[in-house]
């Protein structure tokens, strides 16, 4: 058996810096939620497959899971926790709960950080490129229809707020 | 399902990372994107005394022109392989391949060179990297070598690199201008492990007839297929649903060795590496057409 082998790192979640000292083998999703208190990240699977655990290292979707905390020192981290501003909920978040895009709410996060990285890229995705963006992420409950739908809703809002309108994203 | 204790560095350059290795060889396993590593650690299958991370090494992610074609820093990302210009214009073999790589999340952290150190069968680059008749660049502190594509993949999960070397780069020759290329696969579910995947090089000569065939599978045996048969069947050959008959079958004749497990029996892979040859080789020609 290996000694505890542990590391001092710095994270910038959500836009605030925290100094930890973490045991090199603990996974990110694990310092984010019990050493940081964050546990809208949940873990399902743990190795990879049902993208509950997805955040975005520097602007990117990641498994949390699949990442060791030690591996994000000094990087920018994204949680479902930073997505609302002000106490007002992010217009993907607001059609999640319009469109029903969740029921028991366990994949949510992960299915909202996925989507936010892809409206990043493009804010105005089809239907197809919804799919495909999302195709990581398991649910159990919705039957996915609902989901890509919110996902459309949400083009369509942050487009209107903007007042552009976006191209292919009839609902 | 959390990882074993390890010993953990994270190297700033190459010539770092080979003195860990050296040091710690017998114990030690290098971390590029994780995206295999990882699982296996959480699930206790693998159990590195010793992790080497080289994701800090910035010089080992690059995509560079060479001998008409690529020559990839092993920790080039496939979200980047997938997205680069170059790759696309000289390569789009590797591009269209990457983007079967899992899912946009797993990409953004898998890397090519992990792809053909980690050699899982099922995966989709070593097949590729095979097809297209690429070298590996290796390094250990005793000096450097070359290994190609047919003598690096040695079985399941094993590769002609020693314990104390570290892939460093992808070199992948150019094609003809004149050559079309394809990779399809099958899996049940998008971003799962492929059943069955093909890739395919066709190059057709001034009179239609194929001047030069070449196919690579993955999840088609313990190690990445080329079936050779199936190859020197088709030059000669005019174009065309015979041909891609007879050579699927050369393909299913050549395969000994194909996985059987939950998800296919080997009967059923088998089948499905015909129907998939013969896809990959009418899109290849398609778009072969498509240059002259």
């Amino acid at each position: 058996m290996q000694d505890e082998d542990f590391v001092t790192i710095r994270l910038l979640v959500n836009g605030e810096t925290h100094r930890l000292v973490v045991e090199s083998r603990r996974l990110l999703a694990d310092v984010l939620r019990e050493d940081l208190g964050l546990t809208g990240t949940n873990l399902g699977c743990e190795h990879g497959v049902c993208g509950s655990c997805t955040v975005l290292l520097d602007g990117q979707s990641v498994r949390s899971c699949l990442m060791f905390a030690v591996q994000a020192n000094g990087h920018e981290v994204m949680t479902v926790e930073g997505l609302a501003r002000g106490g007002e909920l992010h217009p993907l978040q607001q059609a999640f709960w319009e469109k029903q895009g969740l029921q028991c709410g366990f994949c949510t996060p992960g299915f909202l950080m996925t989507a936010y990285e892809l409206l990043q890229h493009n804010p105005a995705p089809s239907k197809e490129e919804i799919r495909h963006a999302l195709s990581g992420n398991i649910c159990r409950c919705t039957g996915y229809q609902h989901i890509i739908e919110a996902v459309q809703s949400a083009c369509q809002a942050i487009a209107e707020a903007r007042g552009t309108v976006p191209s292919g994203t009839g609902a | 399902m959390k990882p074993p204790r390890f010993r953990y560095f994270a190297p700033q350059s190459v010539e770092e990372a080979l003195i860990l290795l050296a040091e710690h060889t017998e114990e030690a396993r290098v971390l590029a994107g994780g995206q295999s590593l990882v699982p296996l650690m959480n699930m206790r299958l693998a159990h590195p005394g010793v992790l080497i991370d080289i994701n800090n090494i910035s010089e080992l992610a690059y995509v560079h022109s060479w001998n008409g074609g690529l020559a990839l820093g092993a920790m080039t990302r496939d979200a980047a392989l997938e997205r680069d210009t170059t790759v696309a214009a000289r390569l789009p073999l590797l591009v269209e391949a990457a983007r079967c790589v899992g899912h946009p999340a797993i990409r953004n952290r898998s890397t090519v060179g992990g792809s053909i150190a980690h050699a899982d069968p099922a995966a989709e680059l070593p097949a590729v990297m095979l097809t297209l008749n690429a070298e590996f660049e290796v390094r250990s502190r005793s000096g450097s070598r070359t290994i190609s594509a047919r003598d690096f993949f040695k079985g399941y999960l094993a590769t002609d690199l020693k314990a104390d070397e570290l892939l460093t780069e992808l070199r992948v020759p150019g094609l003809p201008v004149s050559a079309g290329s394809a990779f399809v696969e099958f899996s049940r579910r998008e971003g799962d492990y492929a059943l069955a995947g093909v890739a395919s090089v066709i190059v057709l000569d001034e009179d239609g007839t194929i001047a030069d065939a070449r196919l690579g599978l993955c999840s088609a045996g313990p190690a990445p297929v080329r079936p050779q048969s199936a190859e020197a069947l088709l030059r000669g050959q005019r174009p065309g649903d015979e041909t891609w008959a007879a050579a699927a079958t050369a393909v299913i004749t050549e395969l000994n060795n194909p996985p059987s497990d939950i998800h296919g029996s080997a009967d059923y892979r088998r089948h499905l590496a015909g129907i998939l040859t013969r896809r990959a080789l009418a899109i290849a020609t398609e778009r072969a057409g498509r240059k002259r």
